[in-house]
């Protein structure tokens, strides 16, 4: 089982670093790091997995977005199949 | 893995554009439930929708979670009540009282089914019932009640619609103290759906599986924002974009649905292709409406634009779910359409362009508040008029007035949270009783003889 994060925001250090400790600490592995810096705004896209993690999908989703918050940044966990959904036939 | 534009537009449709899942409706039939008398029925319904929706509202917060897209409403329909009461209607009320308690306890905002069909005649047991609806929505909270009056193949029932003229005033006059509430919960039909999600006209067909989950999916945002980035195209451009977000949002809807419907235990019923407002800025149909060239709605070149609009949502949503039902086009409430309530303000649409506007797109004349002093029979003139609209062109429509109660034309009223805030709207001032005192069954248009 996959999802993906996202991780948008100001542009600042040590962000893929704090993302994938604490994701590290849950878990989740990441499979895949798209990342770009437009001008000052970051943008990272990584694709996860989840199989492992212990408690449930939504309550990670949650922890990331607070998480998120706590370092300035916005953070989404989904489910891939929304994504897959959304934009292939 | 994903193209990352791909990822952040479905990030920013819900962020920015209000993209949601408007409500997970659970069906559930009612016909086990049947006992000897009101009591025992009242008991067997309460604790049949207890057990069946007891995870409704869990589930669907799991997979908001999960996918990261809001589903706002979660909500139960039932078969309608006035079959399940045949035996007992005078006592339908106790029946209603239990699925209101029964959705507090499951710990949703709505339940819809304490309806009749009467479309082609109403029996005895079914005016009885009728008549218990104004102190029913009175003396509830959650419980939704809508009656079928006609249909394309049957015609329109004139005797019921003069009775829902009349049930409409009473249930206003008896929630006055709330500016006539109770009305925003009684829709008066023709053409009913059997598997609509939406309230508060959704009821679960007798013609329908045991328990079944429906979505009504949304996003009239994400469309306004989509066009807003081809400010100079034609309208076939117009449409095709419209067609593919469509397509994108319903995708997102048929994922819940199923999903919802295999950890519920239920059948997957159908996905509900519709662009419903809410009264939040930048969630509003009208604004769409606008955004294709309109200085305001309700002017001309409204209906042309909806009808375009409603079509194309059709299009794109069709290939995008394996079943699509409901009522499926666009919806026009006044008081829950932020851009539409600035409209009725300012005087740039009235009751006569909606009612055009009901020709070209799903439902019908929706969340109008008029004078409290309208007559019954002004009220069931405007029901027989969008009744005529549906019967003649296949389609559903609806009226939710509200007369509010000692307000005039210019008043404001505030239904609060989704059902938001409207200025009463005039109505015409010449009568048509005589019309409506005629009663009798208008009869089915000739195309509607397909056999």
């Amino acid at each position: 089982m996959r999802a993906v994060v996202t991780v948008t925001g100001k542009d600042k250090k040590g962000i893929i670093a704090k993302v994938s400790n604490f994701l590290a600490e849950r878990d989740v592995n990441i499979e895949d790091i798209s990342q770009t810096i437009l001008g000052e705004y970051f943008a990272m896209i990584m694709l996860v997995d989840i199989s492992k993690i212990k408690g449930e999908l939504s309550v990670l989703a949650a922890e990331c977005a607070k998480m998120g918050e706590s370092i300035g940044m916005s953070i989404h966990l989904q489910h891939e199949d929304i994504f897959n959904a959304m934009h292939n036939i | 893995m994903f193209n990352k534009f791909d990822v952040l537009e479905t990030i920013d449709m819900v962020q920015k554009e209000h993209l949601d899942i408007r409500t997970v409706t659970m069906g559930i039939s009612l016909l086990p439930c049947i006992r000897q008398n009101a009591k025992d029925t009242a008991k067997a319904v309460y604790d049949t929708v207890c057990k069946k929706g007891e995870n409704i509202v869990k589930t669907a917060d799991s997979l908001s979670g999960e996918y990261g897209i809001p589903i706002v409403n979660k909500r139960v329909s039932v078969t309608p009540v006035s079959i399940i009461t045949a035996s007992f209607p005078d006592d339908a009320f106790l029946v209603g009282e239990a699925l209101d308690r029964a959705a507090d306890e499951i710990g949703i905002d709505f339940l819809g089914g304490y309806s009749a069909l009467v479309h082609k005649g109403t029996a005895d047991y079914e005016e009885k019932f009728l008549k218990t609806i104004p102190y029913t929505l009175a003396n509830t909270k959650r419980l939704c009640s809508s009656v079928n009056v006609g249909s394309s193949k049957s015609g329109i029932n004139m005797d019921a619609v003069r009775l829902m003229g009349e049930i409409v005033l009473q249930t206003a006059n008896m929630t006055a103290k709330h500016d006539g509430l109770g009305c925003a919960k009684l829709v008066v039909f023709c053409n009913a759906v059997e598997d609509n999600p939406f309230m508060a006209g959704a009821f679960h067909g007798i013609g329908e599986a045991d328990t079944v989950i429906n979505v009504g999916v949304s996003g009239p945002g994400v469309v306004e924002h989509a066009l807003k980035a081809i400010p100079e195209a034609d309208l076939t451009t117009v449409a095709e974009t419209i067609k593919k977000t469509a397509f994108k949002i319903t995708r997102a809807g048929q994922l819940i649905a199923t999903e919802a419907a295999k950890r519920l235990n239920a059948r997957f019923g159908i996905v509900d292709l519709s662009l419903a407002p809410t009264p939040a800025r930048g969630d509003s149909v009208a604004a769409i409406l606008e955004e294709v060239g309109l200085e305001s709605v309700g002017t001309h070149g409204t209906t042309a634009i909806l009808a375009m609009l409603n079509d194309a949502v059709k299009k794109g949503g069709v290939m995008a779910s394996s079943r699509v039902g409901g009522l499926s086009g666009a919806f026009i409430p006044v008081s829950e359409d932020i851009r539409m309530i600035e409209a009725a303000q300012n005087g740039k649409i009235s009751i006569d362009k909606l009612e055009a506007m009901t020709c070209v797109c799903s439902v019908g004349l929706d969340m109008i508040a008029i004078p409290g002093d309208t007559s019954a029979s002004t009220i069931s003139a405007i029901i027989a008029d969008e009744a005529a609209i549906g019967m003649v062109n296949n389609k559903t429509t609806a009226v939710r007035v509200i007369p509010c109660p000692g307000k005039q034309v210019g008043d404001w009223v505030n239904f609060g949270g989704l059902l938001g805030k409207c200025p009463i709207m005039p109505v015409h001032q010449s009568g048509a009783d005589k019309f409506i005192k005629r009663g009798g069954l208008i009869p089915a248009p000739i195309h509607s003889f397909k056999n």
